[in-house]
């Protein structure tokens, strides 16, 4: 079936926070931030800017009735600055006006008298000089020390990778306006309603049911909105709460890339031990990462980096630190793999290194360790089902591998400027949120009496065609045309206490709870009919929109079988819990079985680098994807081909950069690149892999949003590859993204010449 | 000031500097124009405008985000929801099928794009398909079902009645039966208005409007401009004996469809694909290119190479002549003064022992600035280089001619040798910072290989041994 939304898509009629038809008196926001990365505050001047006409109010820290505050794992960001500032666009106070131009010109007006501090960027350095979130922590399995001795070969490296920009098309937003009584109804991009919920009444000091908050959809998300949100939807709460005022904020571009958080970077350091036979006996490794200047959602991205440290692989002997370190970036985020990408990249580069100084292709090591069932990994979880060996054994074969090698190594010889490269990239993804709790779901399902069914779960689409999925779960339940189901808006007054839409794991989450919603009212329906045609309930099922009974229809109508069951007074509206059974996770000794179950896959990258101009194209990228059991397979197919494209943007020409003191440099599109058209291989090949899928996923139908965006990660060596046959100088480093300023220098590096900018 | 939108009239007394996207979006509740970036580089704004010239109606899509209100005056400016009818368009259908979309904060700019291409006089080859949607980001799906759709429409074009695309189009089910009524609206709108390229002198001159509105668009969009995007006079190329004169108001777009540029440039679509996207392409003037004095403007570089020489309009209604290796005085200074403008560029043809080449790279290869730009123009008679001027973009406070480089290849014989030894001055005559666009090291390298480039583009079959070249290093 094909995406619910596509229609209102390709008409222009599906309707986005800006879309929003405003109230009469609407105003609008605009953030007025910091202009330095660290620095104490000793004043600012608003009185230019609040005579300016059209500006109705501006506000600050000292407006706020509630807790300056909006830090959900860690209270240690504030809405508003107050004497100091900690990053360089961390709001300072809202212009609301009434309009937002007025407001972006009052905003010219406002002077800060600002002291500025010293700005850590770097996280080693933050990690020097004692500058951390919270406490390190360190995954463990086996004794790393008692068996480097042991080990026939043993390398050591650095290996970095910088952040990502989410780039959602829809900048952030939100709308919000006073309803009687004081509520306040917000309408939010995000994909944490309950964390706008939540946050607005801490800040407005209000509970949490005077706040009420309703997402349509986003014009999309990648993790940038699940936390950072929340911010300017409880700045539109405030400003609606103060001013009695509907108000508006949505975000221009530049001030969405320097406010907001990104992927984290990370600055890693390795060892990796291996015996004769490149089985992979140890691996120690620290991962610094670089959290910004507050906590954000960092604890939950660094754990999930030390959960992939090991990727598909089986190492005995691990152990794994990470630093959460705090410099004066914007709070990096949640970003589609969540910290698990930037763990892989260390093992990847791990594996290279090694590789490369022994001489053979990586993919030795890399086949030789793969998971295989049974095999604990370094947080207690003992493989089942594991699928690794299979998809990369399906790829080798499928997309003849061999073939290819020889191809390439004819190619490079014949061919002296242009050079190509391979990598295969394997992906081992756990599915669960990594705290155990957050695992749980509901959905509330009416059946109205004229046999139409709304549904509302906590789920949020942004793309990712959830509520296409949650629709295919209802209308199977019911064995109804889809035609006869509406998804309603996600809202907290429907569904409430929802965990964000992330990890991979919104439809499995969401359609386990509304499967177990439409059962219990099926089981009633099943009831009224079995009394209907005066049969045993057992004997009845409900198929095409008419009721069977042993198999044979019974000549009645779905319609029919509801409006009797509302004549009935049977109760047609349910509403379904899910938690994820079996899960658990003890962090006192960081072991457990955190994940419901994990997804595999492995990808054949080739690169074609153009030696003469530093540039490069892909080729191909052939993937065998473990599905389980797609419930939808051309949304599936998108995710991987999206996540895909993603991942090989963070690794290639995506380049986040900031100068010494703090400032985003690649503030806009005409800075930041992310892939378009031109730039994404030219051929990409999805297998599914044929598996029995797996229980725990939805309908068997397994998580795909985040797994694919690592098979990028093959960008990175792919084209190392292609370097290195170009230049047998090359010493290969491993820091990503690889673009073509580095792909030139390392080109024309010569013997022993460290050249600078790398 | 009118123009048709959609299928109404609009009559408005809104300041010309006004960005279209707002218009649309807030005076006229259209929201299935999107924001993206408010600079053009997304895509997501993408409408059509239409305009009849010589008796032809000709689509252009275009980022309604940097367009001034008043560039599109007496034209048919469409939206989605003047393509919107009760059943999907095949674009539309082809998205749908493909699934073409996942946010869909992106897909109304491709159904524009690709709308507008169906309109357009272009083949129907996948390639020109994928090409009219060169200027849309999309951050989901990584493309392939965008291209798979784009495949579907091309299939479908394939059909098309090129005698008669209007009427085939509707029949088809592509465009609404409007359509048809349009042309002759806007001659009546044309032949109605009293003032078509009304002057206001006092205010800020905006050609395309392509990076003025990406700069400072605060300053513009609640007054009047004067435009300078559409003024019929500023928009020739044509030869005279040996010299090709381009307008000052000419578009990429419109050396691309030229004629006389084409004859001249054999791989000049491949340069100009280097240049932007098809929007911008439809948008941005060549003057506006050349005065803004970006150091790292290619179709700067592209002028220099060949030697163009400005003509420059002073008020008192005099021309004065330029070079325009001397327009650059220092980082984003030029010599005009105020009140003066660029009128028209003028440079040499080129023969048959002319060779011309332009090289870019940026970090993505499309719609990106670039890191460093390049280009030449020599003439080889007998293995001797009898001409050769050669430009550089990124690694000066201004584009750069480069002088010594030229003046120690010029009488040399084309050689490896030679070759190699003006890479060392040219390497002497540049001075790059670091930045954004890459690190100084990094540029020098970049140029010196274009340079190389250059030769080994041009002249592959000469067996000039250009390995040697890089032996060397």
């Amino acid at each position: 079936m094909k995406n619910i939304d596509s229609k209102g898509h390709v008409r222009g009629e599906s309707i986005y926070l800006d879309d929003i038809p405003v109230q009469i008196g609407t105003l609008h926001g605009e953030i007025f931030d910091a202009p330095c990365a660290h620095g104490k505050i000793k004043n600012v001047d608003y009185s230019q800017a609040e005579q300016f006409p059209g500006v109705v109010r501006i506000i600050t820290f000292k407006d706020i009735p509630g807790e300056n505050q909006i830090g959900g794992i860690i209270p240690d960001e504030p809405l508003f600055a107050e004497d100091e500032v900690h990053f360089w666009g961390m709001p300072v106070a809202l212009i609301i006006a009434t309009s937002e131009f007025i407001a972006r010109q009052a905003k010219k007006l406002i002077k800060i008298d600002i002291e500025e501090l010293d700005c850590i960027v770097d996280p080693k350095e933050a990690r020097e000089k004692g500058s951390l979130i919270f406490p390190p922590r360190t995954f463990k399995i086996g004794d790393v020390d008692s068996v480097w001795e042991a080990c026939e070969h043993v390398f050591e490296g650095e290996a970095d990778s910088e952040g990502q920009e989410h780039l959602y098309i829809e900048t952030q937003g939100a709308y919000a306006f006073q309803m009687e009584n004081g509520n306040i109804r917000i309408a939010s991009s995000t994909q944490g309603p309950t964390a706008v919920q939540r946050t607005a009444a801490r800040v407005l000091g209000v509970g949490m049911h005077k706040i009420e908050v309703d997402v349509t959809r986003l014009g999309g998300g990648f993790g940038g909105k699940e936390d950072q949100a929340t911010s300017w939807a409880v700045m539109a709460a405030l400003g609606a709460h103060l001013l009695k005022r509907p108000v508006k904020i949505v975000l221009h571009r530049m001030d969405d890339m320097c406010m907001t958080g990104k992927r984290h970077p990370y600055r890693s350091d390795f060892k990796i031990g291996l015996s004769k036979d490149f089985k992979i006996k140890a691996y120690q490794v620290t991962f610094h990462q670089n959290a910004g200047a507050a906590a954000d959602l960092s604890p939950a991205v660094m754990e999930r980096t030390l959960f992939h440290a090991t990727n598909s692989y089986h190492i005995p002997n691990v152990t794994a630190t990470a630093y959460s370190c705090k410099t004066h970036l914007p709070p990096n985020t949640a970003f589609r793999g969540f910290g698990g990408p930037q763990g892989m990249f260390v093992i990847e580069s791990a594996i290279a290194k090694a590789a490369h100084e022994l001489g053979i292709d990586a993919s030795r090591i890399q086949e030789r360790n793969l998971l295989k069932d049974g095999d604990e990994l370094p947080y207690g979880q003992v493989m089942e089902h594991a699928l690794a060996r299979k998809t990369w054994a399906t790829a080798h074969k499928k997309f003849q591998l061999e073939a290819k090698r020889t191809d390439i190594a004819d190619f490079n010889q014949k061919n002296k400027y242009i050079k190509k490269g391979l990598a295969i990239q394997p992906v081992c993804f756990g599915i669960s949120f990594t705290n155990t709790s957050m695992n749980n779901a509901r959905a509330l399902v009416h059946i109205y009496s004229d046999g139409s069914v709304g549904v509302s779960t906590g789920a949020v689409e942004m793309g990712q065609g959830v509520n296409t999925k949650m629709l295919q779960v209802a209308a199977n339940a019911f064995s109804i045309a889809p035609e006869k189901v509406k998804l309603e808006t996600t809202n907290t007054t429907r569904v409430a206490n929802t965990s964000p839409s992330a990890a991979s794991a919104t439809a499995d989450l969401n359609g386990k709870a509304l499967q177990i919603a439409c059962d219990k009212l099926l089981t009633r329906l099943k009831e009224t009919a079995a009394n209907m045609v005066g049969a045993e309930v057992s004997s009845i099922e409900l198929q095409d929109e008419q009721v069977y009974c042993n198999n044979k229809p019974a000549g009645i109508k779905w319609e029919k079988l509801i409006q009797t069951a509302f004549l009935e007074r049977v109760c047609l509206t349910e509403n379904g819990h899910y938690a994820t059974p079996v899960i658990h996770f003890d962090k006192t000794k960081e072991k457990g079985h955190p994940f419901a179950y994990h997804v595999y896959g492995t990808a054949i990258l080739v690169v074609t680098v153009d030696c003469i101009r530093g540039i490069y194209t892909f080729d191909s990228v052939e993937i065998v994807h473990d599905f389980g059991k797609s419930m939808n397979e051309t949304i599936d197919l998108g995710q991987i081909e999206g996540g895909l494209v993603q991942g090989m943007g963070w690794m290639t020409m995506e380049e986040l950069k900031y100068n010494s003191n703090g400032k985003l440099l690649s503030n806009a599109l005409s800075t930041y690149k992310i892939p378009d058209i031109y730039s994404v291989p030219k051929e990409i090949k999805v297998e599914a892999l044929e598996t029995e899928g797996h229980e725990m996923a939805i309908r068997k139908s397994k998580a795909v949003g985040e797994p694919p965006l690592m098979y990028g990660l093959g960008a990175y060596f792919a084209i190392q590859n292609a370097v290195k046959a170009f230049n047998p100088n090359y010493q290969p480093k491993y820091h990503a993204p690889f673009t073509p300023e580095k792909v030139l220098l390392g080109l024309y590096e010569k013997v022993n010449v460290s050249v600078s900018g790398i | 000031m009118e123009f048709i939108l959609n299928n109404r009239l609009v009559k408005t007394d809104k300041p010309g500097g006004m960005t279209l996207l707002d218009f649309i979006r807030y005076d006229h509740q259209l929201t299935g124009t999107k924001i993206g970036c408010r600079e053009g580089d997304c895509g997501a704004c993408t409408v059509l405008i239409g305009d009849v010239k010589e008796g032809k109606l000709r689509y252009q899509s275009m980022t309604s985000c940097i367009t001034p209100l008043a560039n599109v005056k007496n034209k048919h400016v469409v939206t989605i929801e003047g393509l919107n009818m009760e059943q999907l368009t095949p674009v539309q259908q082809a998205f749908v099928d493909t699934g073409g979309t996942q946010c869909g904060f992106c897909t109304v700019g491709f159904i524009m794009s690709l709308s507008g291409y169906c309109l357009s006089a272009g083949s129907a080859t996948l390639e020109e398909g994928i090409s009219a949607i060169d200027g849309n980001i999309c951050r989901c799906t990584g493309y392939k079902s965008i291209e798979r759709a784009t495949g579907i429409i091309v299939s479908k074009l394939s059909r098309k009645d090129d005698k008669h695309p209007i009427d085939w189009l509707i029949r088809e089910g592509f465009i609404p039966g409007y359509f048809a009524g349009i042309p002759e609206r806007l001659i009546a709108l044309q032949v109605a208005s009293q003032n078509p390229n009304g002057r206001a002198d006092r205010l800020p001159k905006v050609g395309g409007g392509t990076d003025v509105y990406v700069q400072r668009p605060d300053d513009l969009v609640t007054s009047d401009i004067h435009p300078f995007f559409d003024l019929t006079d500023l928009k020739s190329i044509f030869l005279d004996k040996n010299i090709c004169y381009v307008g000052a108001g000419a578009t990429a777009t419109d050396l691309l469809e030229s004629d006389v540029f084409n004859s001249m440039f054999p791989n000049l679509r491949k340069h100009l694909k280097l240049i932007s996207s098809t929007q911008i392409r439809n948008m941005g003037t060549i003057a506006g290119n050349l005065v803004n004095a970006s150091p790292i403007g290619d179709l700067t570089a592209f002028f220099l190479a060949l030697n163009a020489t400005l003509t420059i309009n002073k008020p008192t209604g005099e021309v004065r002549k330029l070079p325009l290796k001397e327009f650059y005085l220092a980082y984003r200074k030029v010599d005009l003064k105020e009140n003066e403008a660029v009128e028209m560029l003028e440079f040499h043809l080129p023969d048959e022992n002319t060779f011309f080449n332009f090289e870019k790279v940026s970090k993505r290869t499309y719609l990106d600035i670039a890191s460093v730009n390049t280009a030449i123009r020599l003439a080889v008679i007998n293995d001797n280089i009898e001409v050769i001027d050669v430009s550089a973009g990124g690694v000066f406070a201004t584009p750069l001619y480069l002088e010594k480089t030229c003046a120690f290849l010029k009488g040399k014989q084309l050689s490896s040798e030679s070759v190699s030894a003006a890479a060392e001055i040219l390497d002497s005559e540049i001075s790059p910072i670091s930045d954004i666009r890459g690190s100084k090291e990094y540029k020098r390298l970049l140029l010196r290989q274009l340079f190389f480039a250059h030769f080994i583009e041009l002249f592959p079959q000469k067996n000039l041994k250009w390995r040697r070249l890089y032996e060397k290093y």
